[in-house]
């Protein structure tokens, strides 16, 4: 009896997540009259603006993955190394951006680094594309954070951090040669988190002004009908695409099956 | 000069202090092993000549340089850890190298020394294995092959048998003793294990509350401890209260019986009672011609242990434990019968302290 309810409420959570993605897809096909066919996708791949939006917030997530990196790492490998009692600061600090909508931070950002400001950022296309990098890092950082520090968890920090010292290595090396490579996969996962997030907004990149993916989604989708469902789909294939790539990578990392 | 000296080391961790006023001199080869029960600052002596923990108070010098103020990444020791410490993302050969490719030594002379490190652990074959592909005790050689590759000045050891079963401990200490003889490595050894100190060190400095209570060689340790702490940690020991009969000559009196301790003359005066203790093998079972004393005792327990016997029994008016060997000629004796006990006064340890 317990097997038949537990069977049961699965296939109603499949249902419940399956049927729009059913819907939307077959609604994504059905832009020529009376047949399916991949007529939505064509136009939505033969639009200049795809690809440039595409393209643009594909090089922004990957700063934003390099910076959130470069902060996150040293950040959370410290706090478990030297500063555990900072930990719990450092864990609510990470999950502000969760509760501060965009918005606040986007409006912040403007009134701080508007072009009559002490740092004018906003005043040149580059400047504004780091704004909006840091943005994203801000937004992806509960993100990352997780995923680094529960990579850092599997291994043990302190005593790999002073085996390494007492072979003569220093910060850099330590942090490079064997740190970052053990919670590579870690990363990984947080990378791709903050491209689907990165990918996805609209927010920022619209009150910015910059011409990244969110904008054109939104704007597809207020004046067509069957392309933006097609959108839909092509960013549910990419975000499937990293999750897969996210397994490949576990899989063939050898070190990383002995944590399994 | 020795090769390493610390000098009146303290530590203190907020309002404890974990270490008081230690001072050690080693000799350059010298295996000296550091024993005390958890928390009697052992580790932190270690760690402070490691560099992972300040000292508060004293200094600390290697082959005649103070190291005092180094960070731990410019003092060349090698360490091995209880925890094995392997890198995980690294083979067994990238683990031993990484101390040489950390100094910049060429690739030729990283391949050739880690071939030689390999080889000397016996584990030649094995070199582009990852750690979690190793047992516990091939994982603790590698760490000691990748301590010793950037040919360090001292080799610390922080319970690196704590984490292995007891046969794979018995065999990786000698052939962590027979390396370090090998290359004649000055190796301090941190342990709470008395039998794995006595068993492969040149001294052994037994820890208390922070202070070395005792420095001597094993034997040294365990026959003529010098506090009654170091009496009770190291071996089995029997306790007997006696009678002082002429302190000049050391002679005492138990359950009627005279004997004379090797510690004459006595600060007692005759009449008072001391506190002495005897090794449970200086309780020899049957009457031995060249005993002072002979006592009976009542057998309350027997544990056979393979080559020793060791028997629990009353024995004036103590529960006392006495070791004697199996011989496959001679069954133990029963639970509840009385046996003849031979004794000596030079074998008695006077307890002070």
């Amino acid at each position: 009896m317990t097997r038949f309810f537990a069977w049961g409420a699965f296939l109603f959570g499949c249902l419940y997540f399956l049927l729009p993605l059913v819907g939307m897809t077959e609604f994504s096909l059905k832009m020529r009259r009376g047949e399916y066919s991949f007529d939505a996708y064509r136009r939505v791949f033969e639009d200049q603006r795809f690809w440039d939006t595409f393209s643009y917030s594909l090089i922004l997530s990957a700063a934003t993955i390099v910076v959130g990196v470069l902060l996150v790492v040293p950040t959370a490998y410290w706090v478990r190394l030297k500063l555990p009692q900072a930990r719990p600061v450092i864990e609510f600090i990470t999950l502000l951006p969760l509760v501060i909508p965009a918005i606040v931070i986007v409006f912040g950002y403007i009134r701080l680094y508007n072009t009559s400001s002490f740092l004018p950022l906003t005043g040149s296309a580059l400047g504004t594309d780091i704004l909006l990098t840091m943005g994203y890092t801000t937004l992806a950082l509960p993100y990352m954070y997780r995923s680094v520090d529960t990579g850092l968890r599997t291994i043990d920090v302190t005593t790999l951090t002073e085996a390494a010292q007492s072979l003569g290595a220093g910060w850099i090396t330590i942090l490079a040669r064997i740190i970052l490579p053990n919670v590579m996969v870690a990363v990984l996962s947080g990378a791709f988190l903050t491209l689907a997030i990165v990918l996805g907004e609209f927010t920022m990149a619209a009150l910015l002004n910059r011409p990244a993916f969110g904008p054109f989604m939104q704007l597809l989708g207020a004046n067509r009908a069957y392309e933006p469902p097609a959108l839909a789909v092509i960013a549910f294939a990419i975000t499937w695409g990293c999750m897969g790539l996210m397994q490949l990578v576990t899989r063939f990392s050898k070190h990383e099956r002995a944590k399994a | 000069m020795s090769f390493l000296t610390m000098t009146h080391l303290e530590k203190i961790f907020g309002q404890n202090r974990v270490v008081k006023d230690f001072s050690l001199s080693v000799e350059k080869g010298e295996f000296i092993s550091l024993l005390g029960p958890s928390g009697c600052g052992k580790t932190t002596v270690l760690r402070m000549v490691a560099g992972f923990e300040s000292p508060s108070a004293g200094g600390i010098t290697i082959d005649g340089k103070d190291v005092t103020g180094l960070k731990a990444n410019s003092r060349n020791i090698g360490m091995m850890f209880q925890a094995y410490a392997l890198f995980p993302n690294m083979t067994v050969a990238d683990n031993v190298a990484f101390g040489l490719k950390v100094k910049g030594a060429p690739k030729a002379e990283r391949d050739a020394r880690v071939a030689e490190m390999l080889a000397l652990i016996g584990l030649a074959d094995l070199g582009g294995r990852f750690p979690f592909q190793l047992s516990g005790g091939q994982q603790q050689r590698v760490a000691l092959a990748r301590a010793l590759a950037p040919r360090p000045s001292v080799l610390l050891l922080d319970e690196p048998l704590s984490a292995l079963d007891a046969k794979v401990r018995v065999s990786l200490r000698n052939q962590i003793r027979q390396i370090q003889q090998e290359l004649g490595i000055t190796t301090i050894f941190v342990t709470h294990d008395q039998e794995e100190a006595m068993s492969i060190s040149d001294r052994i400095v037994v820890m208390n509350g922070g202070v070395a209570d005792q420095v001597g060689a094993p034997f040294e340790i365990y026959n003529r401890p010098r506090t009654r702490f170091v009496a009770n940690f190291v071996g089995t020991l029997n306790t007997f209260e006696v009678e002082v009969a002429d302190p000049a000559s050391g002679r005492v009196m138990l359950a009627g019986q005279g004997l004379t301790l090797p510690d004459a003359p006595l600060a007692a005066r005759a009449g008072e009672t001391l506190s002495v203790a005897l090794r449970p093998e200086a309780l020899r079972l049957g009457r031995l011609p060249d005993a002072e004393a002979l006592l009976t005792a009542k057998v309350t327990d027997v544990h056979f242990m393979g080559s020793v016997i060791r028997l629990k029994a009353d024995l004036a008016g103590a529960a006392v434990s006495l070791d004697t060997f199996n011989r496959p000629d001679t069954p133990p004796p029963v639970v509840g019968s009385e046996v003849e006990v031979s004794l000596s006064g030079r074998d008695f340890i006077l307890l002070q302290a």
